[in-house]
């Protein structure tokens, strides 16, 4: 008995020229926010961008963009995702709207293979992940089965979030996984360089840092707001970052 | 369609697997599909019969179903699924991603999401026969 699913992956992705996965040691560090506000800063440059939320169980990207419940994908040899603010789209929340997905290790796994398999995302300058937080299910079936994906981290200035970091770091270099650098998010004492020296010690580069900005709860579900919070100039930095040095 | 896209990646890894096994031709293809994922077996075979090539060009396919069990993880309860139950939209949002199964199904015996999908939950390939190369 095999499971065909994984067989047409490399087609499936054949025309993505970046695959990144933005993750983060810890929940809660603004992962989405950042993956959204990218995705969308991508597209206003005029790049074609596809926004994939994996985070099946705690999925946000569709209330930082605003989706209605009434966006579907479209069937066409597989699902076409929908179009949302000029991302293509795609999320589990399609399938379960607001009810919990209380999904263990081998159904995480099986629903990622499945839209893996299934998701006809066409041709694609950058497709933009937003991983689940840590180092469980998600990330292990994504280095096994995306072969070119590259991984930007995401912390807070906290320690315990980089405490976790310096091990999703060490995991990933042990299993040859390009890392693009280290967003330090919701910073709030401008001169601390704690976690920029933090990651330079772990031979990582140190991308840039977002001010805590207490007006981004109002640019949920409103996405032509997001990039006029204090995510703008980063995300246009790490634009600039992505497209400058092709890893 | 969702079915071409299944159909699509059976042909890949049947492909593949013929020519692991030094196959010069494909004869026949099994295929099992789980009742929970809901595909229709008239669909995945028009699919693979437009979509095949190469040593798959001659292959027969055969479609077989397999009854979907679900277990309690909590109490322990076995029992069958049946889409007969559910409304439209729902047996839909199975068919696409079966594992969406746990935001609308609870064990019959305690109401637990919290299940496992023991057999029958999708696409598997199951049989290859074909003609070997002689050397």
């Amino acid at each position: 008995m095999i499971d065909p699913r994984a067989s047409i992956f490399g087609e499936r992705l054949a025309k993505t020229g970046r695959v990144v996965a933005v993750s983060s040691g810890k929940g809660g560090v603004g992962k989405s926010m950042v993956a959204t506000a990218l995705a969308l800063g991508l597209a206003r440059q005029g790049f074609r961008v596809g926004l994939f939320d994996v985070d099946f169980t705690g999925p946000s990207t569709h209330i930082i963009l605003g989706v209605s419940q009434d966006v579907q994908p479209k069937e066409d040899r597989g699902l076409v995702p929908a179009k949302v603010e000029g991302l293509c789209y795609m999320s589990l929340v399609y399938f379960i709207g607001n009810r919990p997905a209380p999904l263990r290790g081998v159904d995480v796994s099986n629903a990622l293979i499945e839209l893996l398999a299934v998701t006809q995302w066409g041709k694609l300058d950058f497709l933009i992940v937003d991983m689940p937080p840590g180092i469980g299910d998600a990330v292990l079936d994504l280095v096994r089965l995306v072969k070119k994906i590259e991984f930007l981290i995401i912390t807070t200035p906290s320690l315990l979030a980089f405490e976790v970091v310096k091990k999703q770091a060490a995991l990933l270099e042990e299993l040859g996984m390009p890392i693009i650098g280290v967003v330090e998010n919701m910073k709030q004492d401008n001169n601390s360089r704690v976690i920029e020296e933090q990651t330079k010690q772990l031979g990582l580069r140190y991308l840039s840092a977002v001010a805590f900005d207490p007006n981004i709860e109002k640019a949920i579900g409103d996405p032509a707001k997001l990039l006029d919070t204090a995510l703008g100039e980063p995300i246009a930095n790490l634009a600039k970052v992505l497209l400058g040095n092709k890893m | 369609m969702h079915e071409w896209a299944l159909a699509e990646s059976i042909l890949v890894s049947a492909q593949q697997i013929a020519e692991q096994e030094h196959l010069v031709s494909v004869s026949e293809v099994t295929i099992r599909v789980g009742e929970l994922q809901q595909v229709e077996p008239p669909i995945l075979r028009f699919a693979l019969k437009q979509m095949r090539q190469g040593l798959l060009l001659g292959a027969k396919f055969r479609i077989l179903k397999a009854k979907t069990t679900l277990k309690c993880r909590v109490c322990g309860a076995t029992w069958l699924y049946s889409a007969k139950k559910l409304d439209k939209a729902t047996a839909e949002a199975i068919h696409f991603v079966p594992e969406v199964a746990h935001s609308y199904i609870k064990c019959p015996k305690c109401g637990s999401p919290d299940f496992e999908i023991v057999n029958g939950r999708g696409v598997w390939l199951e049989d290859i026969k074909g003609v070997k190369r002689s050397d």
